[in-house]
């Protein structure tokens, strides 16, 4: 008897969009993977109730009837975890898209199964360790270069602690046996490079630890104002056409982490396209090397079916933290976060479920507290204790831009910080449009000191400062709207003129200039600096009664507003801006003297 | 020989439920035939055991119970393709109105389409020149991109579309080039008028038209713009052509979802629009693109009135969150006889960046339509600041951009309809509003460019009126 015969069958009594119900499907387990139909749908079982299971579908249902077969697979909805991973592009469930290209054209046909990891392709495995070894889970076995990039480190999987009885060296595949360990209960297991884990479950780690470092995205107003921790969550909430994509875009692009994830869930074509035509192009700021080689690329459009976008986020979180279980610092970005919510409700809907919030389910909070609390900073398993560390950032859509909006709400309740996007600033070009006054990080005091050991002595001074004129800025600009300038102190708009200074000169970042784009934190820090700089001895002139127009007018400015095109290199240059802002203050001095 | 049913047991707006059905498939066409003898046709929303719940195009009005009969066709809903169709007019449902002959088609592809990989996808970044200078200079469109209007109830958009219907070109390519047009209820007279502008510039011979009036059935709306992506798909990936679609209006569309939804009692999400607006504007909106390896492209204008002029309406807002930008109109710059009144600050271009500089455009784009936006945006703060406190309370530099906002509407964004802008005259023209500005204050462009071509019109400044005209029309 062959595989298909012995498969347990149900048949379907309903069929309503991306749901389908089945009966006679007793011996389910909620969240197993079943077959719909002959032409094999892929879809998840999200209720039971006596021998009726409700099933969503990940692919499109059209032409699917009553009293037609649902096969059970047993299994609940899985990932393959190995190398071949990175530089991989996958719709929702983890089906590589460029295969998929290969052999059926440019649209998905459905019903396609195609194997996540390569079969066929070997890879050099390079024993770490030897026959004979006591090993725990968590340790590690061998190594594989999967790119330039990215050594793919090959562990003992969880639950298997034992003695290496055989270990290869060598090229295989990732179905291949490489070790044989035999358990302290006496069971043998032959591991090959690849493993399976199911999505909806965390992967396990010894204890987890709070951020204390820094994820640098090279972004100014992210890393000097807001900073997001390694193993932190943040989110950017905004408004269509304030900017979440381009974020995203850029931390997926500069930040500094060991692995990006990049989840398009129910978002544009175009922009998927954009990455995949883009990051085999950008060079790396540490290594030079193309960015490609260190990401995974996770890709459920808004044309694809809904009920995979509810996966997406799930598939890729749990690459993310297979790759955080080998010690690497890894980010996610899932864009976007409402397009998920999105999917639950509408599935929730087709349920006949009592709706929550605008619609939405009333275990929505529930899911998104559980999807970010995924992330940290771990001690991974294995015994050499090393540490991984996941970040999240995830970008939510609110309907006009309205944060009181659920899925906003029920995000804010659970991220650290929080990058809120302003169409208010956009309209006036000023990009990355995220609103100082509103957006906020809860990890300065945890990463304060590697900013004052790593960074500068006074980083966290400055950042301070400039936090405050902004502040005062706001207030001022209240009493000049009611008032007018004239009606202001010279101290006054000096501060103005100040906080307009960190405004254009260093929050707003050209995404598209090819210097502006990146900014290292020393450059951030100099930068910072010589604007501040120009702040103090423009106060002491002022005080010495130079006139408030003088200091407005004087030429060095528009050199502290070109600071940011400066190349990395020439970072020098902008310290030696200060020595000229000594000398025009001196000279102005000079004149009112 | 198909089966047919005479057991209806309900029919409730624009829905029919049927019994004791025997494998009726999700999404199939139903043909529902009347005691008249009239043929309606229908698509199943939902098969529950031996129940179907059929939706009908064309209204429900003369189905009744006992006597009208059901059969379930085993296909989805196809359109019949052809090169012919080009010159022609159909309903909504496809079917010719025009009184020409039938179409006979090369082959039937269903209405639906399948997704489309986004590996398979290649980038939109060809530049096309709409003639108009607040699109192109600030809002550029490229090809495979899809840029709404959004505009209001009695604002010029469909005066708008049909000037970049006529006037959109790719720079130094001659290629075949398609409009598929395709109208949700709206009326005669606003149908009537594409049918003529296409008529009085030839652009009907490359076009194909599917009209559903406000008159025609509301639920017929649902298949009119699956209707014209069939064609333009066709037209584009098996054809070569470069294609652009026209929808208007797509706030009747999601109108008729929103009857549907309601018939079937399903719950609501925002604003009393059904959940799965967004998942279903997509699947329509993300048929537009540019496919590897294939020679055309689907450009997608669609048209929607915003209810209110409120942005933040589901409709407007779902939208804007799938398409790459949008166009905004608004009644104040309408008011002032500004045309096309295209709001620029909202507006958005998200493809803009790919589709302009060296090559495409001219090397200071860029930089010059972001000099542009702040400076007009700045130019608004201050009067609105002018309106509470009086002109006299403003900086002089504030009120050097005042005075610029308003020249910048009436010379830069104000351009006519028949008017057609190079990309060199529209650039130009921004250097030449610029230029009143000292130096210091055009911050965001480069120092290369200023030098290159700041000087060339702060000299022109100086020099005799006449002589600067002749520059513009003429630039080097």
């Amino acid at each position: 008897m062959n595989g298909e015969a012995r498969e347990r069958t149900g048949t379907i009594v309903k069929v309503a969009g991306p749901l389908v119900v089945a009966e006679g499907m007793s011996g389910a387990r909620m969240f197993d993977v079943v077959k719909v139909s002959d032409k094999r749908l892929i879809g998840e079982i999200i209720e039971l109730s006596g021998d009726l299971a409700s099933i969503q579908v990940y692919e499109e249902t059209g032409g699917i009837g009553t009293g037609e077969p649902v096969y059970q697979t047993g299994q609940p909805l899985s990932v393959e975890l190995g190398p071949g991973l990175i530089e991989s592009i996958y719709d929702g469930i983890q089906r590589p898209l460029d295969v998929i290209r290969e052999m059926v054209g440019e649209s998905i046909t459905r019903g396609i199964e195609v194997p996540a990891l390569n079969r066929e392709k070997k890879w050099a495995f390079e024993p770490k360790a030897a026959a004979g070894d006591s090993v725990v889970e968590g340790d590690l076995l061998g190594e594989v270069q999967e790119t330039t990039l990215v050594i793919h480190k090959i562990l003992v999987p969880p639950g298997i602690n034992g003695t290496i009885e055989r270990i290869e060296s060598g090229e295989f595949t990732v179905e291949e046996t490489v070790c044989v360990i035999k358990n302290d209960d006496g069971t043998t297991h032959d591991l090959s490079m690849m493993q399976r884990w199911p999505v909806r479950k965390s992967r396990p780690y010894k204890e987890k630890l709070a951020p204390h470092i820094a994820l640098t995205t090279g972004q100014r107003v992210l890393d000097t104002f807001f900073p997001v921790g390694k193993g932190g969550t943040a989110c950017v909430p905004g408004p269509f056409g304030s900017g979440k994509t381009v974020v995203q875009h850029q931390l997926a692009k500069w930040a500094d982490a060991e692995i990006i994830v990049y989840i398009g869930c129910g978002e544009r074509g175009n922009e998927m396209t954009d990455v995949l035509l883009e990051f085999p192009e950008l060079k790396d700021p540490r290594s030079g090397d193309p960015l490609m080689r260190r990401t995974v690329l996770i890709a459920n459009t808004s044309n694809m079916p809904v009920a995979a976008r509810e996966a997406s986020v799930y598939t890729g979180i749990t690459i993310a933290e297979y790759f955080r279980d080998m010690g690497y610092s890894v980010a996610v970005m899932a864009d976007s976060t409402s397009r998920w919510a999105e999917a639950m409700r509408e599935i929730s809907g087709r349920l006949e479920e009592m709706p929550g919030e605008e619609g939405y389910p009333a275990y929505l909070g529930a899911k998104v507290a559980e999807f970010y609390e995924r992330a940290g900073r771990v001690t991974c398993l294995g015994s050499d204790s090393r540490e991984g560390a996941m970040s999240v950032i995830g970008a939510v859509s609110p309907p006009g831009g309205d944060l009181s909006d659920p899925v906003v709400q029920a995000t804010l309740r659970v991220v650290k910080v929080f990058w809120s996007l302003e169409d208010k600033l956009a309209y006036k070009r000023h990009f990355p449009a995220i609103s100082w006054l509103t957006s906020y990080s809860l990890y300065l005091e945890n990463i304060e000191t590697y900013l004052r050991e790593e960074v500068a002595e006074d980083m966290p001074d400055l950042r301070s400062e400039a936090m405050r004129l902004l502040e005062e800025e706001a207030e001022l600009e209240e009493i000049v709207r009611l008032v007018g300038i004239d009606a202001l102190s010279p101290a006054d708009r000096l501060t103005l003129e100040a906080s307009r200074s960190i405004r254009e000169d260093f929050l707003h970042q050209n995404a598209f200039h090819e210097v502006d784009t990146y900014t290292s934190m020393e450059k951030q820090y100099k930068m910072l600096h010589v604007i501040l700089h120009f702040y103090h001895r423009a106060k002491d002139a002022l005080e010495k009664g130079v006139p408030i127009t003088t200091i407005e007018t004087l030429p060095i400015r528009e050199r502290i507003a070109r600071a940011k095109y400066m190349a990395e290199d020439a970072a020098d240059q902008i310290v030696a801006l200060e020595d000229e802002i000594d000398k025009a203050i001196k000279d102005v001095l000079a004149e009112a003297a | 020989m198909l089966k047919e049913y005479s057991t209806i047991t309900k029919i409730s707006g624009p829905l029919i439920l049927v019994e004791e059905v025997e494998g009726v498939k999700y999404e199939e066409i139903v043909e529902v035939k009347l005691p008249t003898g009239e043929i309606r046709r229908g698509r199943v929303l939902e098969v529950d055991r031996d129940k179907a719940l059929v939706q009908i195009f064309e209204g429900t009005t003369g189905i009744d119970v006992t006597k009208s009969k059901v059969k379930f066709l085993g296909k989805g809903i196809e359109l019949g393709l052809s090169m012919d169709m080009l010159g022609r007019v159909f309903d909504g449902l496809g079917r010719p109105i025009d009184k020409g002959p039938k179409i006979i088609p090369e082959r039937r592809a269903d209405i639906n389409g399948a997704p489309l990989n986004p590996y398979a996808r290649d980038y939109p970044n060809e530049f096309i020149q709409t003639g108009i200078s607040a699109i192109d200079g600030l809002n550029t469109l490229v090809r495979g991109q899809k840029l709404p209007i959004f505009s209001g109830s009695g604002l010029p958009h469909n005066r708008v579309a049909a000037q970049i219907a006529r006037q959109a070109t790719v720079l130094g390519k001659e290629e075949t080039f398609a409009v598929v047009f395709g109208a949700m209820g709206i009326t005669f007279e606003e149908a009537d008028f594409f049918i003529s502008d296409f008529r009085r510039t030839g652009a009907i011979e490359r076009a194909v038209l599917f009209i559903n009036l406000a008159d025609d059935p509301a639920v017929e709306r649902l298949a009119t713009p699956r209707m014209a992506f069939t064609a333009a798909e066709y037209l584009a990936f098996e054809k070569d052509t470069h294609v652009l679609v026209i929808l208007t209006d797509m706030t009747n569309y999601c109108e008729a979802l929103r009857q549907v939804s309601a018939a079937r009692k399903e719950i609501p999400g925002r604003r009393g629009d059904p959940g799965y607006l967004y998942t279903d504007l997509a699947t329509v909106y993300e048929r537009a693109g540019r496919v590897m390896g294939k020679k055309g492209s689907i450009t997608l204008i669609p048209i929607l009135t915003m209810p209110e002029d409120d942005k933040t309406h589901p409709i407007p807002d779902l939208t804007g969150y799938i398409t790459e930008g949008q166009v905004i109109l608004t009644r104040p710059l309408h008011r002032k006889k500004v045309s096309p009144p295209i709001d620029v600050l909202p507006s958005l271009s998200r493809l803009k960046d790919k589709g302009i500089g060296p090559e495409k455009t001219r090397e200071d784009h860029a930089d010059v339509f972001n000099q542009l936006f702040a400076a007009y945006a700045r130019g608004k703060e201050a009067q609105e600041l002018a309106v509470i406190l009086g002109e006299a309370a403003l900086s002089d530099t504030d009120k050097l951009y005042l005075k610029f906002s308003a020249v910048f509407e009436e010379r830069y964004v104000s351009q006519g309809e028949e008017e057609n802008r190079t990309i060199e005259q529209t650039l130009d023209l921004g250097w030449e509003l610029l230029s009143v500005f000292p130096r210091a204050e055009l911050k965001r462009i480069r120092e290369e460019y200023l030098d290159k071509y700041l000087t060339r019109f702060k000299k022109e400044e100086t020099a005799a009126e006449p002589e600067k005209e002749a520059e513009m029309v003429a630039p080097t």
